[in-house]
């Protein structure tokens, strides 16, 4: 058995963090973690995908397309692009994504600028299992922008989407986030838990 | 033994601490960096010595004096920095070692953060030198310490080449108690004897000698080395992999299709090979970068009459460019032999249920290159340059770091990119065949003490007219922002005196050098039209450090009252924190580092300074 979640968003917005603390509490849990992350020159402001595969006879360090049981998109638009990663058919993997989207850097120069609802209807299009998340909203009554990752572990963690519960990516962030940023992570994880629990 | 999540270069890192390194020198490339700083992150009482070298000829060179002495010592740097190194290298080849010696030289398939997609594989057969090539981070943390043991045992070094999704992706590894330090003794120290350590052609011819019957040895060694395995099958139709490919082929391939791994590419393991080969009618080689294995294959096939057929790069079966993945090995597969692939793979397949199919309807997706950073010193230096050389006939040669992103519009002022150091030089051969053109030459601090130096000697000694840019950003920024020689910090955490890359110029004898803020827009052109029409190697340092070394304490705002959307500071800059939406300029907080140039840059001054939230 193994599972595999992509974490997918824009440098800056924390992905690479949330997907330590996955491959972490999975670790914890006696399981065998591969992980592959963006690094370097991607990470400013670029497309940043990690990807997180625990559990047995795992051998890439990247997910096979096809084969992802969760998709967690920070983005829309990055959503989109790393669909073709998502398992399909009978067990079809999930989509987690935060609904607000982010203009790429250059947008103001080339005319680049795009249209964020359209990636959200497209998701709506073909994607069985969406959860479409307000993780600025989330993020304001946590009290900081900066926690947009772990709320959105929240809800994959309280949607089952992760193979493990709210209760171990809480140990992870008490043992691996500084202690004056614990209280606003462990609240953002509360309330995707919480919205997870609405959406089911 | 206890499990920890390790990235590919911690876990070499940590490899090498636990082998007993006393010394690890190496120069900071992409996907290689982690692995010296893992060391000098853990260097408990500080007993190795850690350095980043000023490039990696010398990281080599003070190794090899080390290993001369007896101690293990590692040497870092990405595929290109060992074409730096490469002059030590063929030379340390014949010469050897006598504490255990380990050359990393992490290759960039892709590539994804590198000039070539050079293999270093080669240049371990070029150089003569035995490869190990690890499958993954687990791996490669043991092949560290087997690497050591045969470095001593044949006292010659040994390469170890991992590729970026080795050296960058992470994986539970069981890591030895850093108190069983194996290998670990006081080494014997350096023993005078010019019969070993000075290269003449007499021992050259002699060790040469050596070196090829050693490597005959090694190769009937390696074959059954546990990082070469054979897996007999069933069936006429074998497959042959190395490095992350292997990886790719067993997440794919059927368990009784015979395959091939080999972990040491040079000596290549022909006892194994040819084991392998008999018996078979095709193979299909998959690897990355160069085909080494293949060609590996077709001499075993050719020396001992096997009636097979190799495919690979060389037969147009598999990409001669570019990277692999789970994907691209797949299709590989199909096209060759159907039945190689594992049952449920081959019934998706046949079914035309093609796994990570692009979904209908895509919507056009936004392209997110990488640009400077809000505020990053180098926009204003090169916005700079760009104001003072307006009119005239120039060509701006550019060189490797963050600053390479100069040549992205709107800036675009990178017209040569090469290798390290080159704008220095490029700008002189420019220069003697066009003499009516102004040429600069940009170049960073960290590179400029890696290779900028003989440049500009070569410069002033030669008499050219060129306009030396250095970009002095107290940093090496590009790879995550190392030390060297011109920031006062050393890997052993010493403070230590900052070499002065001003007084360096002067001490080569530039003709005339200024130095600006390249954030006080005025004066950083007024400092390039000083020198712009005098002769000789001018220089205008621009100092101002990196984004990512101090805190931002101002921001900027538009103020819409006074904005006339003429978007100027848009067209001339391309900082990402400005944005136009609906003919109306903002500026993003969050992303503002408050350098102020584009209020500097604005016409009607309506761009504004407050506190930084």
């Amino acid at each position: 058995m193994s599972r595999n979640c992509l974490l997918c968003g824009v440098g800056g917005q924390g992905v690479v963090l949330a997907s330590k603390l996955i491959a972490c509490a999975a670790m914890e849990k006696g399981l065998f973690v591969r992980t592959s992350e963006t690094i370097g020159m991607a990470q400013r402001g670029g497309s940043v995908v990690s990807h997180v595969r625990m559990g047995e006879d795992i051998f890439s360090p990247m997910i096979p397309k096809g084969s992802a049981d969760v998709i967690l998109a920070f983005e829309p638009a990055e959503a989109v692009r790393s669909l073709d990663y998502l398992r399909r058919g009978k067990e079809e993997g999930i989509v987690i994504v935060n609904q607000k989207s982010i203009q790429p850097v250059t947008a103001a120069l080339g005319g680049q600028e795009y249209d964020g609802r359209r990636m959200l209807d497209f998701l709506k299009e073909n994607v069985k299992r969406l959860y479409l998340v307000d993780g600025e909203e989330i993020c304001r009554q946590a009290g900081s922008h900066k926690v947009l990752n772990v709320a959105l572990l929240g809800v994959a963690a309280a949607g089952g989407a992760l193979g493990m519960g709210q209760a171990e990516i809480e140990d992870e962030i008490k043992r691996r986030v500084k202690p004056q940023y614990q209280e606003m992570n462990l609240k953002a994880l509360k309330l995707g838990a919480a919205l997870a629990a609405k959406i089911k | 033994m206890a499990g920890q999540l390790l990235m590919g270069n911690e876990a070499i890192g940590l490899g090498a601490i636990h082998a007993g390194v006393s010394l690890v020198a190496g120069y900071p490339g992409t996907p290689s960096t982690e692995i010296l700083e893992t060391v000098a992150g853990n260097n408990q009482e500080g007993r190795i010595h850690v350095e980043w070298s000023v490039n990696e000829k010398a990281a080599l060179e003070v190794a090899a004096g080390a290993s001369y002495a007896g101690a293990r010592t590692m040497v870092t740097m990405k595929q290109v920095g060992l074409n730096v190194a490469s002059d030590p290298l063929m030379s340390l080849a014949y010469i050897g070692v006598k504490g255990g010696m380990v050359i990393v030289a992490a290759d960039d398939p892709g590539p994804i953060s590198s000039q070539t997609e050079q293999d270093t594989r080669h240049f371990a057969e070029f150089s003569k030198l035995p490869v190990f090539d690890p499958v993954s981070p687990e791996e490669a943390y043991e092949m560290v310490g087997d690497a050591f043991a045969y470095s001593e045992q044949y006292g010659t070094p040994v390469i170890l080449r991992p590729t970026t999704r080795v050296c960058h992706g992470c994986a539970v590894v069981e890591v030895r108690d850093t108190k069983e330090v194996s290998g670990q003794r006081e080494p014997e120290g350096f023993v005078r004897d010019t019969g070993r350590w000075v290269i003449f052609p007499r021992l050259s011819y002699l060790n040469h000698k050596k070196i090829e019957e050693r490597n005959e040895e090694l190769s009937h060694v390696f074959s059954s080395c546990r990082y070469n395995t054979f897996r007999k099958g069933t069936g006429r139709v074998g497959v042959a992999a190395g490095g992350i490919s292997h990886a790719y082929v067993k997440e794919n391939i059927s368990p009784d299709v015979p395959l091939l791994r080999v972990g040491t590419p040079h000596p290549f393991p022909e006892d194994l090979a040819r084991e392998f080969l008999v018996g078979l009618s095709e193979v299909l080689v998959l690897e990355e970068l160069d085909p080494v294995i293949e060609r590996a294959l077709l001499r075993t096939a050719g020396k001992y009459h096997l009636t097979v057929t190799i495919r690979g790069k060389l037969t147009h079966d598999t990409a001669s460019a570019g990277e692999n993945s789970v994907e691209s090995v797949r299709e590989d597969l199909r096209r060759f032999a159907p039945e190689t692939l594992r049952k449920e793979i081959r019934d998706a397949v046949q079914a035309g249920r093609q796994d990570g199919q692009e979904t209908p309807g895509l919507p056009k997706l936004p392209v997110r290159p990488p640009v400077l950073c809000a505020g990053c010193p180098h926009r204003a230096s090169f916005y700079a340059v760009k104001q003072a050389a307006k009119g005239r006939k120039a060509v701006f040669c550019g060189d490797i770091g963050c600053y390479t992103l100069g040549n992205a519009a709107p800036l675009d002022m990178v017209d040569t990119c090469l290798c390290m150091g080159a704008d220095v030089t490029i700008a002189q051969g420019l220069h003697i065949m066009e003499r009516d053109t102004v040429n600069f030459a940009f170049i960073g601090d960290s590179t400029f003490f890696a290779s900028g130096i003989t440049g500009v000697v070569n410069a002033v000694y030669n008499q050219t007219d060129i306009i030396l840019v250095v970009l002095d950003n107290s940093t090496t920024a590009m790879t995550g922002h190392q030390p060297h020689p011109g920031t006062g910090r050393t890997m052993m955490g010493e403070v230590v005196a900052k070499i002065s890359i001003e007084k360096v110029l002067e001490g080569i004898g530039v003709s005339k050098l200024v130095k600006a803020d390249p954030l006080n827009l005025k004066e950083a052109v007024h400092a390039v039209k000083e020198v712009l029409d005098e002769t000789g190697v001018r220089a205008v340092i621009f100092t101002s450090p990196c984004i990512a070394l101090a805190k931002a304490v101002t921001g900027y705002r538009v103020n819409e009252k006074a904005c006339i959307s003429c978007k100027k500071c848009i067209r001339e800059l391309g900082c990402p924190a400005i944005a136009a939406c609906d003919g109306k300029i903002s500026i993003e907080p969050s992303l503002c580092y408050g350098c102020g140039v584009c209020a500097e840059v604005c016409g009607s001054g309506a761009i504004q300074e407050v506190d930084h939230e």
